[in-house]
Parts: C-alpha cells; sequence; structure tokens
C-alpha cells in the first residue's frame, strides 16, 4: 500500500482526563461511532472512529472528558488580535445586553478586532448556487458540519461525492479578514486570527482540515471559557471599557446560518435540515439506499438545536435559538439587510471557496484484503454465537458486535466476556482468580475493592 | 447469507439493502461498488414488497462479484421487456402514494449492476440476478 498523507490520523480535540475518568460505560455507549472503548479502567478514543462530535463529553457523569484549546496568552503574541464570533455567541447572553457591551468585553479581554464568522454567508450561498450548477449529483449535503464531514468520511464513504465542496463561513471569513488586514498595511506575522468556538468538532477541523491544505485561523478559544470571561466583565458596573474594531456586515441571513433550517432555507429546491447526530446518520442510511432521491439539499448538523447547542456552549440553546430569530427579524425590520458588501478587491476570495478532496476512511473493514476480511467476517459471526448478544458492555467494548470486531482484528479477546468466562470456569478451562484478573484489566486494578470515592457515594464531593 | 423479504412489508423495505450494506463496509468492498449494490438489491427489495407475495434475497459474495438473487413468489411479469422501460409500472394506487412505483426500479437495477438477468413465469413469480464485478486494485 502506498502511504499517503490522508492516512494520517485525524486531529482530535476531545481527551480523556486519566485523572477523573472512573472507568464507567456511559461515553462508551453513548458514541455514535462506537469509538470508545474500556481499558486499564479508563476510558480511550480510537482516533480512526471518532468524529469529535461530542456526544461523550455530554454522557460523562463526572466531566472526565475535555476540550483542548489554545492558552488565551497567546494572542498577546500577536499586535492585531482578531476574534471570529459566530452569532451564537450572542445568542446565548442576555437580550438585555447590548450586542455593543459583549464587544467591549471581548475588547478588554485582549482582541483588538471582533468580526463575526457569518459575515461572509452571502458569498457562501454564491458560492453553494454556482457548485450546484457543476454537479448532478443529488441530494447534495452541506459541508457546514465538521462532524458531519467526518461523520460521512467514515460511516458513510459512498456518500463523499454528496458533500457540497463549499468552505463553510468560518474559513470564508478568515480568509476574507486577513487579505483586508493585510491591505491595510498590517504585515500577515502581526495578526493572530482567532476563533471563539461552540463545539470540539471545528477545533479539530481547523488543526486537521479535512479538505483544505491550511486554515488561516492561528489559534482555537472554547467558548464556555470565553462566556465566563464575558459574564464576569459584564457583571461589573462600569463597563467602559474599549470599543474593538468591528463592522456591519452581519446579515440576518447570517445571524440564523449557524441554527437549524439556517442553510436550507436558502435552498429553492425541495430541502431538509435535520439536526442531531442520531437523526442525521438515520437520515444518511436512507441516502445510501437512494431513498431520498428527491431531496435536492441536505442541512445535516450533529448537535440537537445545531450550533445554539454545540457542548461549548452554556447558555440555554432554545432561548438561544429564540433570541437569535428575533434579532434576525428585527434585522430584516430596518430595512438595511439587503445582500451584505464586502469591501471591493477581494474578488479572488471565489477562488479560495471550494474546498479540495475529502477522502473515504471507512472505519468498518476487517482487512485491507478482501480475501482476510472474508475471513474474519466468517470467524466474527461464528464468535456471535457465542457472544450473549444482552450488549452490556462490561467487556469494555460498547456491544458484542464490537467485541466480536475487535477480537478478529486482535484489538480484543473473546475471553473479555464475562458471560463466555462463566461458562469457561464452569468447564473448568478458568478459574476464578483468572476471570479476575482479565476484569481488572479492562476496568483497573483493584476494581473489586471497596471504593474512596465514588459517584453516588454519601461524601462525594 | 439468504434473507427473507415480506410482500406488502413497506416497513421493512430496505432491511435487506442494509444489512448487505453492513457487510460490504466490513470487507472494505470500493464504496463506489458497494453503492450500486446496495441501490439495485433495494429496488429489487421494494419489487417484492410492492407485487410479490414473499420473496427471498440470496447473496454469494468471492474475491470476484457480488451475486445476488431475489426469487419471489407471486404475479409475475407479463412482458419483461416494457418493463424494463423507465416509467412503466403497474403498482396500485396504494403503493404509488407511498412514494414507491415510479416505474424506474428495473431500468435502476440494470443501471446499478454489471449483469442483470430477469426470468418470470406469469402467476408463480420473478427470479432476478444482479451481478457486480469487484474490480481488484493493483495490491
Amino acid at each position: 500500500m502506498q502511504h499517503k498523507e490522508h492516512d494520517k490520523d485525524f486531529h482530535h480535540a476531545l481527551r480523556v482526563y486519566d485523572d477523573i475518568c472512573y472507568g464507567c460505560t456511559h461515553c462508551m455507549t453513548a458514541c455514535p461511532t462506537q469509538a470508545i472503548r474500556v481499558r486499564n479502567g479508563k476510558a480511550s478514543i480510537l482516533v480512526n472512529r471518532c468524529v469529535d462530535c461530542g456526544e461523550c463529553y455530554k454522557a460523562c457523569p463526572v466531566s472526565a472528558i475535555g476540550v483542548e484549546q489554545d492558552d488565551l496568552q497567546t494572542i498577546f503574541n500577536y499586535p492585531v488580535r482578531v476574534l471570529l464570533i459566530p452569532s451564537v455567541l450572542v445568542g446565548q447572553i442576555s437580550h438585555k445586553v447590548p450586542v455593543e457591551n459583549i464587544y467591549r468585553a471581548l475588547g478588554e479581554i485582549g482582541f483588538t478586532h471582533v468580526y463575526h464568522v457569518e459575515n461572509t454567508v452571502d458569498m457562501v450561498i454564491e458560492a453553494y448556487e454556482e457548485y450546484a450548477r457543476t454537479t448532478e449529483v443529488r441530494p447534495m449535503i452541506s459541508s457546514f458540519c465538521p462532524a458531519i464531514v467526518r461523520l460521512i468520511q467514515v460511516r458513510f464513504p459512498s456518500l463523499i461525492e454528496n458533500i457540497v465542496k463549499v468552505n463553510p463561513p468560518i474559513d470564508m471569513s478568515a480568509m476574507y479578514y486577513l487579505q483586508k488586514l493585510k491591505s491595510e498595511g498590517i504585515a500577515e506575522e502581526g495578526i493572530g486570527m482567532f476563533y471563539a468556538t461552540p463545539c470540539a468538532a471545528k477545533i479539530a477541523a481547523i488543526k486537521s482540515p479535512v479538505g483544505e491544505t491550511r486554515s488561516a485561523i492561528t489559534g482555537v478559544i472554547n467558548m464556555n471559557f470565553l462566556y465566563n470571561k464575558i459574564q464576569m466583565i459584564l457583571q461589573k458596573q462600569n463597563n467602559e471599557g474599549k470599543l474593538p474594531i468591528t463592522d456591519n456586515l452581519l446579515s440576518s441571513r447570517g445571524i440564523l446560518w449557524s441554527l437549524t433550517r439556517g442553510e436550507s432555507a436558502h435552498w429553492k429546491k425541495r430541502a431538509l435540515a435535520i439536526d442531531g447526530i442520531n437523526n442525521v446518520t438515520e437520515i444518511l442510511e436512507s441516502v445510501e439506499n437512494d431513498k431520498l432521491g428527491i431531496a435536492d439539499f441536505l442541512e445535516l448538523r450533529a448537535c440537537d438545536e445545531s450550533c445554539a447547542g454545540g457542548i461549548l456552549m452554556t447558555g440555554n440553546r432554545f432561548l438561544t435559538v429564540e433570541r437569535l430569530r428575533k434579532l434576525a427579524a428585527d434585522h430584516a425590520a430596518t430595512g438595511m439587510d439587503d445582500k451584505r458588501k464586502l469591501a471591493e478587491g477581494f474578488i479572488n476570495l471565489k477562488e479560495h471557496s471550494f474546498l479540495g478532496n475529502i477522502e473515504p476512511r471507512n472505519m468498518e473493514k476487517l482487512d485491507e484484503n478482501l480475501g482476510e476480511a472474508m475471513k474474519k467476517m466468517e470467524k466474527k459471526s461464528e464468535m456471535m454465537r457465542f457472544l450473549p448478544g444482552c450488549d452490556c458492555a462490561a467487556c469494555g467494548a460498547p456491544d458484542c458486535q464490537a467485541l466480536a470486531g475487535d477480537t478478529v482484528k486482535g484489538e480484543g479477546s473473546l475471553t473479555d466476556c464475562i458471560f463466555l468466562q462463566q461458562k469457561l470456569m464452569d468447564e473448568n478451562r478458568m478459574n476464578l482468580e483468572e476471570s479476575i484478573e482479565i476484569t481488572e484489566k479492562i476496568w483497573g486494578s483493584h476494581r473489586f475493592n471497596k471504593k474512596k470515592k465514588n459517584k453516588g457515594e454519601q461524601d462525594e464531593d | 447469507m439468504k434473507h427473507k423479504i415480506a410482500g406488502g412489508d413497506f416497513a421493512n423495505a430496505g432491511n435487506v439493502a442494509s444489512a448487505v450494506k453492513k457487510v460490504l463496509r466490513q470487507l472494505n468492498i470500493d464504496h463506489q461498488i458497494s453503492k450500486r449494490v446496495v441501490i439495485s438489491l433495494y429496488e429489487a427489495e421494494v419489487n417484492v414488497v410492492a407485487h410479490a407475495y414473499s420473496g427471498v434475497a440470496s447473496i454469494q459474495i468471492d474475491e470476484e462479484k457480488i451475486d445476488i438473487t431475489i426469487t419471489d413468489s407471486g404475479p409475475g411479469i407479463a412482458d419483461i421487456e416494457k418493463a424494463m422501460q423507465e416509467g412503466f409500472s403497474t403498482a396500485s394506487p396504494h403503493v404509488r402514494e407511498m412514494g414507491f412505483g415510479a416505474g424506474m426500479g428495473l431500468s435502476n437495477m440494470k443501471k446499478n449492476s454489471d449483469l442483470m438477468e430477469i426470468s418470470s413465469i406469469p402467476d408463480k413469480g420473478t427470479v432476478v440476478r444482479l451481478v457486480n464485478y469487484i474490480k481488484r486494485n493493483a495490491a
């Protein structure tokens, strides 16, 4: 096999904190791509299956899963510190707070320029329309949500050709503002382009872009971290911080873009908007059977209520949506909601609006070689006759099928199954010590001892 | 592999195609090929559900090809040549209401398989064979 660039592992923004993880099954059974196994009493993420959707982060009862971010101090390495904010950042803060005060708070945190990610949405809509004319493949699938793009790569490789190869607004805006600031005479080395992210998938996509060589974004700051800082500053009575440089390019279309139906609303033909990764998986299964031939465009988002429900969002997602819808309606009512004019002279941005190739990364293959894969497949179905089929996850894999799959790939063992252990003990082919040893390998040493600290225990802190 | 298909059971139409899809993914069959297999099999499955009383799909995979035969007992097809034409359908209005019966089934099957054989005895049933070859990538 020829080794190609894209064979490198995905970059992931999700991390398991081994010191906090106490080894349970919540994340493992919540993961929509079965990317988690428990080993030595800790959850571990399989890099080639994980799509950074963040379901594990939501499921963890003790916050043992975290999201990496760049240190806020790194922004001060740059004299010009740009923050690109998605509209949901504004949406999660009370409507009683004037937007200008949020900008001032971001200025006080240290940013010199604050722009909305969605300022280039009109250009993205144009690029969509242009792209739609170049392909017959339907339904077209939005490239907006990076967790969905990765889900398609690992689970639905046959639908890669359906993905609209247009950069999402974050990349377009980063490129646009970089060009604009450079044209104002600022040296590129002096510009730090930061993004306030509502989710882990966007971080992963920026750190290892799927279809594009390099991102114009310097670093990523997590929204929950910024939210706390903003709230602290807003609490102060005199919010007289310096207003960072900004512009007024945001349209009502931009305000709504990252919400459910934000994209599909602009589609003239039949379009569906689906949020929630399990709903999306269901619809993609149908598309693979060619059942949705009539839909022209699919807007698919991993999170419930799209970006308003991002794992790094603090505000209630339903209130965020309601506030943004109101904001967009007010905006449209001003009569100033015509097509936003980006500064002249940046027409070549259009050349960068199209994504490069997105590679399939089939995660379910048992072997590269077909003959070997067929043998493993046969072994696997033989194994399924012995496994209990109750999907208890006590083996450290999410279900019986996953254990059988891991076993034929040499990444697990049938004896990890507690039902089979009982049977082997009954037949005098395994003793109790061996069984305990296997269980401790999966669930951690001293797992059978009384705990000092455990979830649900009285002194829990 | 053998899968039963129940006539009239629209809720479960597509189950065989989904099961086969899962197998093909695990075997790392090129996704362009597996897409064709799944689409043609799905169409065949819907035909059994929409027109026949019951059917069986038998799937054989070896290193050269994916060979699927769908045998049903049902009304059969009186004029196969006519049935192969795009847009021709004998589906009932009830079936059409559910979004099936556009008359594209057989032509879609042909389009999405390397080899398609069809034979039918009116009032007895129909046998459809769909073969897709696995192009071996240079190792």
